[in-house]
């Protein structure tokens, strides 16, 4: 019997399929009599929808053709509001807007068609950046083309700015969009008639999303709904709400199809012009400070880029809004948020979820204020970094211990921060090299699982079931995504039982089969369903022992045996665990104040980078991630989450930029779009300090998917500001911004 | 004229086991592979050559299948991600990329595993900069590469990598 | 997969005689076929506009790399790959090796060829810029003989160039005189591998005993409706003494003769003004008693 099997890195559960091709994608399956199905898009940004005309020489009789007048039910993708169509009826609001959907079992001929379905619309004025939609160029949403907004306020920040002796300083910062660029596209197959209702397989991070919008979109009762997750080439975000609209597309072909298969596919192109991306963000500091370097005041305005549907920009925002003061100690702190339209395609979930933007800002206008005080960024931060037993902006105390400096501390070592920063600070003043180094960090927090009281809304279950072999099976509807869901799972219900690893299963993530345990998303899936896999895994110990079929102590074989016996008797051995909100926690929605998240994960990291001079480009030349993260479960699959997160951070700060034409993006191609290559990337240095959060599983694990987005854009523009003595605002910062910022500086 | 549609035979070796393809000429490897003889191991991540995912060995040269057509194939040979294992034996670059975490979603798996057998194929011996070089072809959303490199170096310590 | 599959033809023939035969008896109707790495993009896309092509992939004739007491010849099928790794280009011709080691990843460099490089006439390609340098000359073959074109009079406006439908392209030949040229090779794409060039800049020099440069040579790409080779700026560096002075002229020169454009990758100002700075760190690099420039 395995004694302890949490902090050990046993392999990955799917790892012996990924690495031979056996592991089956959604593209790689097919049924008989299966159709190829594609979506007819919106050429322009906004307007009224004329006449639909298909073209000549297309044999359309032997097409699939459905429009907004085929769907069932509601005509409307449902997350949080109604308002974004399955397929415009009158009116489109952005770009690549699906109109009408298309099948055929000929792939090539179906694309012909795609391409002979003409259009014809009607332009109405549209807006195009949040500035335009802020300033009300046009209402493209509402009233007033806010999605949402949001008030957070801890004392009274107007009552400081007039207060003596205190430095006031300003800033003002913003993001662009990001590409989440999973390497498997958006994909589907759907199989729906009226008499057995419908069911999608796919890609995706949220089973239960699409199966709660395909009832809507369907009129159907949910047992009549069947969603089933294949092998995921990648989330972060992404997969999180597109799957309800792709989904429903293929179901609605298959529908008018009398039940035919229908597979979509979505090439490169297709996914990166017209689903989602990361929200752009625009922040507003003004920062109070005293002379002696402790905050006073934090008035921020934060807002961020919804495109042309609310989808999940409410969360987004609500997630931004609460990292935007950081994990720093101040008496007043007002964060005034945001949420508004363009005629842009709606943004969505990516990895840090409005965090990394918010972040961003904060972490730059930190550095600024340090330099206005006349105090090292270190030294500044220091002395306003947030202790136990304080509160942070929402006004939640800290109830478990955190220690940043000590974070601090830590990197610093790693990194031999102090006197690189002095070193490169003398270097770049005497030597007339081109090459100009710069070493910068960022300090910051993340919380784990939903906000607020979300987790308390969801409710989410875990069943466990145990088989006459004793083999255990977690079911949950949480899914593997490249994190490690089947891993840790495994290993937290076979350390619960005190069972070998290979004995315990996960379930394939299907609404038919699985309960709902919530979406795979906001670094829940670890700390809030861990646990439950846990206590769903002891249940079955409890039941056995219950049935006086096990003793307190039990050998693996005397598990089987007890196993045998009880299936034997009574049949299925299941037992199932329910989310239930850990003692002492509250959370006011209205004032937006309270504990926000059970749980933070804490980090310092570190970035180390050489600007050429001669090329405006930036080179990160070492990058230390150090973080809190409660307890590790896999050191190995935790290492690769940071890693990971810390390569999509330096894409985002210095390589992936979106290119804008009248709401569409133009370089929707990986050859245009340019993420970081193995030849490109430091070396990523991890460090995991160990914190246990009592409420967490296997003794104290928190989330830790989304963090590591958080710190790599500040840190590296802090390091480039040492390189360049230039302040940069707005990432991703390319060469071309870079040299415009040296120029102006020279 | 309209030869194009006229599917031709093309014939080649795959994983070992010789083909007679009736195919378009100009028909993508990759789809091919995947439709055809339903080794669908083999990716596609882009469709233009930039991610990797599609990679395979033709007569031991790494290639993106998405950018061969299958005319081009004509007598060659053709390893896929299904003929790197021998029989139940993984090769040592899979046995590693599963030890060291080289693989998270897995998408980009089998390409990536292509390249790096390739990269040990031509260097047995890599340098950090040879393994950061060799792999660039080849995009990871997932792992920032690390693992990976972790992994190719763990495979190339083991005696016996071949391609 | 967003072209019509039906629609387009390919044939193997048997013979590079077959093939030019062809080419003579359908002007215009048929193209070549080489590695493919630039068409199958297109043709994933659905703007592969040509339907038929001639894959010349198998002919040996155009293959090899020869090395002549005056020339390296290198077939036009000649890839990357084998670019690197032959020992004489390695030596001779370091610009070739550094472009041929940064276009694309591996596998584009196991199946791209030097041949196809330059007849897709791409302002942005790799390699051209480095044969600009090193004077190359091409072969052209056709059923009714061969010509020799220099390379710098090839490229004749945005994808336009001194070719008939007839005709292939056979061979790229080097002229074997790099001894003392001082070089210098930097392709900037934002990334370091797998990048559409931003601007590629190679460049060779050669210095007189009085320091002075006698043969300036510099090929850019990316800067233009076709890579160029920089003469009048060539002009200006030519019997100079590399000093602050002429490095300030010649850099004045070069963004007066360069023609960049904004587009999805780059602006035209960034583009001017980071070939400047390269030309510059390259002058600056040309001493007397300096080796050869380290970039390549």
């Amino acid at each position: 019997m395995q004694t302890e099997i949490v902090g050990k890195p046993v392999p990955r559960k799917e790892g012996r399929s990924k690495v031979t091709g056996a592991a089956r994608y959604v593209d790689d399956l097919s049924m008989p009599g299966m159709l190829y199905g594609t979506t007819v898009r919106s050429p322009v940004a906004r307007g009224r929808i004329r006449a639909v005309t298909f073209g000549e020489g297309i044999p359309w009789d032997e097409f699939v053709v459905v429009t907004a007048k085929d769907i069932p039910g509601e005509n409307a993708v449902a997350l949080i509001l109604l308002d974004q169509p399955y397929l415009a009826a009158e009116f489109v609001n952005h770009a690549e807007e699906p109109v009408l959907l298309l099948a055929h079992e000929d792939k090539h001929l179906l694309e012909r068609a795609r391409r002979a379905v003409t259009v014809d619309i009607e332009p109405l004025p549209a807006v195009f950046t949040l500035e335009e939609s802020l300033a009300g160029k046009e209402i493209v949403w509402g009233e007033d083309n806010v999605f949402k907004s949001y008030l957070v306020d801890k004392g009274n920040v107007d009552e400081v700015w007039t207060q003596p002796d205190l430095l006031i300083v300003e800033g003002e910062y913003s993001t662009g969009a990001q590409e989440q660029l999973y390497i498997e596209t958006n994909g589907v197959i759907a199989v729906a008639n009226a008499a057995e209702g419908v069911t999608v397989w796919g890609s995706m991070q949220c089973p239960y999303y699409v199966h709660k919008a395909l009832l809507k979109l369907f009129a159907l009762p949910p047992e009549r709904v069947r969603v089933v997750q294949c092998e995921t080439g990648g989330g972060f975000g992404g997969k999180e709400e597109y799957p309800s609209m792709i989904g429903g597309h293929a179901a609605l072909l298959s529908w008018k199809a009398g039940g035919r298969p229908v597979k979509i596919i979505y090439d490169r192109a297709e996914d990166m012009v017209a689903t989602t991306k990361r929200h752009p963000s625009l922040t507003r500091h003004r920062t109070a400070v005293t002379r002696e370097g402790k905050l006073v005041a934090m008035d921020i305005e934060f807002v961020v880029d919804g495109g042309a549907y609310a989808t999940l920009s409410a969360v987004v925002l609500s997630r931004g809004t609460i990292h935007a003061a950081g994990p720093y100690t101040c008496p007043n702190v007002r964060v005034r948020s945001r949420a508004v339209a363009t005629n842009v395609p709606p943004h969505g979930a990516f990895r840090g979820f409005g965090a990394p933007q918010s972040i961003f800002a904060l972490e730059r206008q930190l550095d600024k204020v340090a330099g206005a005080v006349g105090l090292s960024p270190a030294e500044f931060r220091r002395r306003n970094f947030i202790r136990e037993g304080e509160t942070t902006a929402t006004g939640q105390v800290i109830r478990e211990p955190v220690d940043m400096a000590g974070l601090l501390d830590r990197a610093f070592e790693l990194t031999d921060y102090e006197a690189k920063r002095e070193r490169f600070a003398r270097e770049n003043a005497e030597n007339n090299s081109t090459q100009k180094r710069g070493i910068g960090f960022a300090s910051f927090m993340h919380g784990a699982g939903f906000t607020g009281s979300g987790e308390d809304y969801l409710k989410s279950i875990v069943g466990a079931e145990a088989d006459a072999e004793g083999r255990v099976r977690v079911l949950a509807a949480s899914t593997e995504i490249g994190q490690g869901t089947n891993t840790i799972f495994a290993q937290l219900a076979s350390n619960a039982l005190g069972l070998d690893y290979d004995l315990v299963e996960m379930a394939q993530p299907d609404t038919g089969n699985v309960p709902d345990s919530g979406p795979t998303v906001a670094s829940r899936t670890c700390m809030i369903v861990g646990k439950l896999v846990e206590s769903a895994a002891v249940g079955l110990r409890q039941t056995l022992q219950g049935a006086g079929l096990l003793t307190d102590e039990y050998t693996q074989d005397e598990w089987r045996e007890a196993c045998r016996r009880y299936v034997e008797r009574y049949g299925a051995l299941k037992s199932f665990s329910q989310y239930k909100p850990p003692p002492g926690v509250h959370w006011d929605d209205e004032k937006y104040q309270g504990d926000a998240y059970g749980a933070y994960a804490w980090a310092v990291y570190v970035a180390e980078v050489t600007v050429d001079t001669l090329t405006y480009e930036t080179r990160v030349d070492d990058f230390v991630a150090v973080q809190e993260v409660g307890k590790v479960v896999h050191p190995v699959l935790a290492a690769g989450q940071i890693e990971g997160g810390v390569a999509q951070a330096i894409g985002f700060t210095l390589y992936e930029n979106v290119v804008w034409q009248d709401g569409r993006m133009i370089n929707n191609q990986m050859t245009n779009y340019v993420m970081p290559t193995s030849a490109d990337l430091p070396p990523i240095r991890v460090h995991f300090e160990e914190q246990p959060y009592q409420y967490g599983p296997a003794g104290g694990a928190k989330g830790i998917g989304e963090l590591p987005m958080d710190g790599g854009a500040p840190a590296i523009l802090n390091a480039i500001e040492q390189a360049t003595g230039v302040r940069f605002t707005h990432v991703p910062l390319m060469p071309e911004a870079l040299m415009r910022g040296l120029n102006e500086k020279a | 004229m309209s030869d194009g549609a006229i599917k031709v035979d093309v014939r080649c070796t795959v994983n070992g086991a010789t083909h007679t393809l009736r195919v378009r000429p100009m028909a993508r490897l990759l789809d091919v592979l995947r439709e055809d003889l339903h080794l669908t191991g083999t990716k596609e991540g882009c469709g233009e050559g930039e991610c990797g995912a599609c990679s395979v060995l033709i007569d031991g040269e790494l290639v993106n299948s998405c950018l061969v057509p299958v005319l081009q194939v004509e007598g060659a040979e053709i390893k896929t991600i299904e003929g790197v294992a021998a029989g139940a034996e993984l090769h040592a670059v899979q046995q590693a990329f599963i030890e060291c975490g080289g693989a998270q979603c897995g998408i980009c798996t089998p390409g990536m595993v292509l390249a790096a057998v390739s990269l040990l194929a031509h260097t047995p011996q890599p340098t950090d900069a040879d393994i950061r070089h060799g792999l660039a072809g080849n995009l990871c959303r997932c792992t920032g590469y690390m693992k990976i490199f972790d992994a190719v170096v763990r495979a190339c310590e083991r005696a016996g990598v071949k391609a | 997969m967003r072209a019509y599959l039906p629609d387009y033809h390919l044939r193997a023939p048997k013979t590079l005689a077959d093939a030019l035969d062809v080419l003579a008896r359908e002007p215009g109707v048929w193209r070549a076929f080489a590695g493919g790495t630039d068409l199958m993009v297109l043709l994933e896309f659905g703007a592969l506009k040509h339907k038929n092509f001639l894959s010349i992939r198998h002919l040996p004739e155009l293959r090899g790399i020869e090395v002549t007491p005056d020339h390296v010849v290198l077939g036009a099928l000649t890839s990357y790959t084998e670019i690197q790794r032959d020992a004489d280009v390695r030596r001779e011709f370091p610009l070739l090796c550094a472009a041929a080691r940064e276009t694309g990843g591996i596998a584009i460099q196991n199946r791209g060829t030097l041949g196809g490089n330059v007849v897709n006439a791409s302002p942005a390609a790799d390699s051209p810029p480095a044969l600009l340098v090193y004077d190359a000359e091409l072969e052209l073959v056709s059923a009714s003989g061969t010509r020799h074109v220099p390379y710098d009079t090839f490229h004749t406006g945005y994808k336009q160039m001194d070719m008939r439908p007839d005709e292939l392209l056979r061979s790229i030949r080097l002229p074997r005189t790099t001894g003392d040229l001082r070089t210098y090779y930097r392709k900037v794409g934002t990334r370091k591998a797998q990048a559409i060039s931003k601007i590629c800049f190679a460049a060779g020099a050669r210095l007189a005993t009085d320091g002075r440069i006698k043969d300036a040579r510099i090929g850019l790409g990316s800067v233009a409706p076709t890579v160029v080779r920089c003469a009048r700026t060539e002009d200006v560096l030519r019997d100079q003494t590399p000093d602050e002075a002429t490095i300030k002229a010649a850099c004045a020169s070069l963004v007066q003769e360069i023609v960049p454009i904004d587009d999805m990758r780059s602006t035209a100002e960034y583009r001017a003004r980071v070939a400047a700075n390269l030309l510059a760190d390259f002058l600056s690099t040309l001493k007397i008693d300096g080796g050869k420039s380290d970039s390549a």
